[in-house]
């Protein structure tokens, strides 16, 4: 019993030292020993290799399925308003006939609508390897079953354990560093390395993800004094972020290792966080946010207007708080690559810790990070016009689809307003311009 | 992996959808990913719900009128039979389909059809019979609180006058059909699902 546990502990600190040296060591001096590229090399191969032998595998009329749901969807909808639908084919007046327009939209939305869509995760063009992306799996080759067999002995019994390692020590010297930097008085010494401890455990736990990031144009980092916002997928968002560069963060604190986290970070680094109950309060969040970037030799706050997790294709509504603050806006467009493992966080379904286990099972998170020219508000242009810009800018750059509504939705309703402008919309076309109608409705300001 | 088992269409499912609604096979399993995504109870039946959780049609102001064509007398549950049943009315109709129906039950994408499931939404008591009561509450979700009730009511006797033929104030499906004799329900019906 004592020899297995000693063996049990050699081979701990083997793993341990192994773990150190290749990987914790490099993290800190933010080199790289090129272990991940020859990773991401094979498994580009494999995964191409996968492909080809599915679609030799599939019959005919599966492939032809396949091809179809990636390109498009299950329908086609015709772009028309209620008003060329309904008012431009007869006159003005109700007939039994308005209600087609208003089931053929119904049916519609409930066949593939905007929205729900985005809080589910993604469909694939082909198959990664992964049992959970794979819709309708089927048995197509022994070669391709073994190499799915090899490929969850792999993920399963090296990668995550070796990934668990690397995220409890990226976890812990976080807490530890910043807790101890933290110690000192306020100085460029503190700062500096304050920078150097969320650098280093960033780049330790995007390791523990198998993370591959390009940053396209670093001249567009965010500078301090400035506010970063970026489109959201996901937590690890932050991660992918602070990996090439500090930021300050805002959000709303939390219990648990969360908590703790926070409460340590703070001490060495200016980020914001606030109690639930502050949080209502949008009067003292955004003075906090605005006495922040007053300041500028504070690094540059990072916020996520879409306030909750999409896709990872679309963009949808910015809430208009970060934009009423002032001062420069620095955009920042995220876009994982799906292939090699589903980045977003679907917060309704999976709690964080098996988000955590699906992504440390995953092949790997890939992405791109596109740094943006500043945006500054112009004159003349409210925070709502302001917000929407920077999203239409956001979601250009990612190739990600720009919607509109409210990312808010994915728990709560649609609020009812939204119904009352059809219904007002509908109105006036059944009544006409003011011509007949009650004017003590008010229904028609033109 | 269990549930993912279980969450398939056997293939004789699809057959039997198929020959019912003449959707294709490829629709039918797109149609099914879709509806399991609705399905957030994930009993395999779609509750009201599981359909106002859709935004666009929470704002549509007569969608719990189309909610509740999916869902039989006294049920409050659909499953995925029912769900293509409902949908297969706004499939279009195609050139061969227009031919053949003479023999076989007639197929649900027909302009009867389709015109029948419009007579419903305004039929809320199911008498197969539209009154002025309900001609009343229908157009009421439709325009909200932007008109008043005595034009909503001349709007309603208006259409009710010009569809009556048998003088018992109110409209019959055979009248509905008259009535909107000369619009073209296929198109303004029909969605465009892609194969």
């Amino acid at each position: 019993m004592e020899d297995l546990l000693f063996v049990a502990a050699k081979v701990m600190s083997v793993w341990l030292t192994v773990g150190f040296t290749l990987i914790v060591l490099p993290s800190v001096f933010g080199a790289s020993l090129g272990i991940s590229e020859v990773y991401m090399r094979i498994l580009v191969k494999t995964l191409e290799w996968a492909t080809i032998r599915i679609q030799k595998g599939v019959r005919q009329e599966q492939a032809m399925a396949l091809k179809n749901s990636s390109s498009s969807g299950i329908i086609q909808r015709d772009e028309t308003t209620m008003e060329k639908e309904i008012a431009g084919l007869h006159r003005v007046d109700f007939e039994l006939s308005d209600v087609f327009y208003f089931s053929k939209k119904g049916i519609e939305a409930i066949v593939e609508d905007e929205v729900t869509q985005r809080f589910s995760s993604e469909e694939l063009v082909s198959w990664n390897l992964l049992t959970r992306t794979n819709v309708n799996f089927q048995y197509i080759s022994l070669r391709l079953t073994v190499v799915w067999v090899l490929g969850v002995l792999i993920r399963y019994c090296f990668l995550l354990p070796l990934r668990v390692t690397l995220a409890a020590i990226g976890i812990v010297s976080m807490i530890v560093g910043t807790t101890l930097v933290g110690q000192l008085p306020n100085s460029s010494a503190k700062d500096w390395l304050s920078e150097l401890v969320h650098l280093t455990c960033s780049r330790i736990l995007v390791r523990a993800l198998s993370g591959t990031i390009t940053y396209h144009n670093k001249e567009n980092r965010p500078q301090k004094g400035g506010i970063c916002v970026a489109n959201h997928t996901s937590p690890i968002d932050v991660l992918i972020l602070t990996n090439d560069g500090c930021y300050a963060m805002v959000g709303q604190a939390h219990g648990g290792l969360m908590g703790l986290i926070q409460r340590s970070t703070v001490k060495a680094c200016p980020h914001v966080w606030f109690e639930r109950s502050e949080m209502k309060d949008r009067h003292l969040v955004t003075k906090r946010l605005r006495d922040h970037i007053a300041d500028k030799n504070k690094l540059p706050i990072l916020i996520f207007p879409e306030g909750t997790c999409i896709n990872n294709t679309s963009v949808m509504m910015f809430k208009k708080g970060s934009f009423e603050i002032g001062g420069t806006i620095y955009p920042v467009a995220i876009k994982y690559d799906p292939q090699f493992g589903d980045a977003f966080w679907n917060s309704s379904k999976y709690d964080i810790v098996s988000y955590l286990l699906r992504i440390m099972t995953s092949w790997a998170i890939v992405c791109n990070v596109w740094y943006m020219p500043p945006m500054v508000r112009e004159e003349g242009e409210d925070a709502v016009q302001f917000a929407n810009r920077v999203k239409s800018a956001i979601a250009h750059q990612g190739g990600l689809t720009e919607l509109s509504w409210d990312g808010g939705l994915k728990r709560a309703k649609v609020k009812d307003t939204f119904k009352e402008q059809q219904q007002k919309n509908y109105s006036k076309m059944i009544v006409g311009n003011g011509s007949t109608g009650n004017p003590s409705m008010g229904a028609e300001s033109n | 992996m269990g549930s993912r088992a279980s969450s398939l269409l056997r293939d004789e499912e699809i057959e039997e959808i198929k020959k019912e609604t003449g959707f294709s096979h490829s629709q039918i399993t797109r149609l099914y990913s879709r509806f399991t995504s609705l399905d957030k109870g994930e009993n395999g039946t779609l509750s009201r719900e599981d359909f106002q959780r859709i935004p666009e049609l929470a704002i549509n102001p007569l969608g719990d009128r189309i909610i509740n064509a999916f869902f039989p007398e006294g049920e409050d549950q659909v499953n995925f039979r029912g769900f293509m049943r409902t949908l297969a009315h706004f499939r279009p109709i195609e050139d061969n389909e227009k031919s053949k129906d003479q023999n076989g039950p007639e197929p649900l994408n027909s302009r009867s059809n389709k015109l029948h499931f419009a007579f419903r939404l305004y039929d809320l008591d199911k008498d197969d019979k539209i009154s002025r009561d309900e001609l009343l509450q229908v157009l009421r979700m439709m325009v909200g609180v932007n008109i008043s009730d005595e034009q909503l009511g001349s709007i309603a006797d208006r259409t009710i006058q010009e569809a009556d033929q048998d003088g018992d104030s109110a409209i019959s499906f055979t009248e509905f059909v008259k009535v909107l004799e000369k619009v073209d329900v296929e198109q303004k019906m029909s969605i465009r699902f892609l194969h």
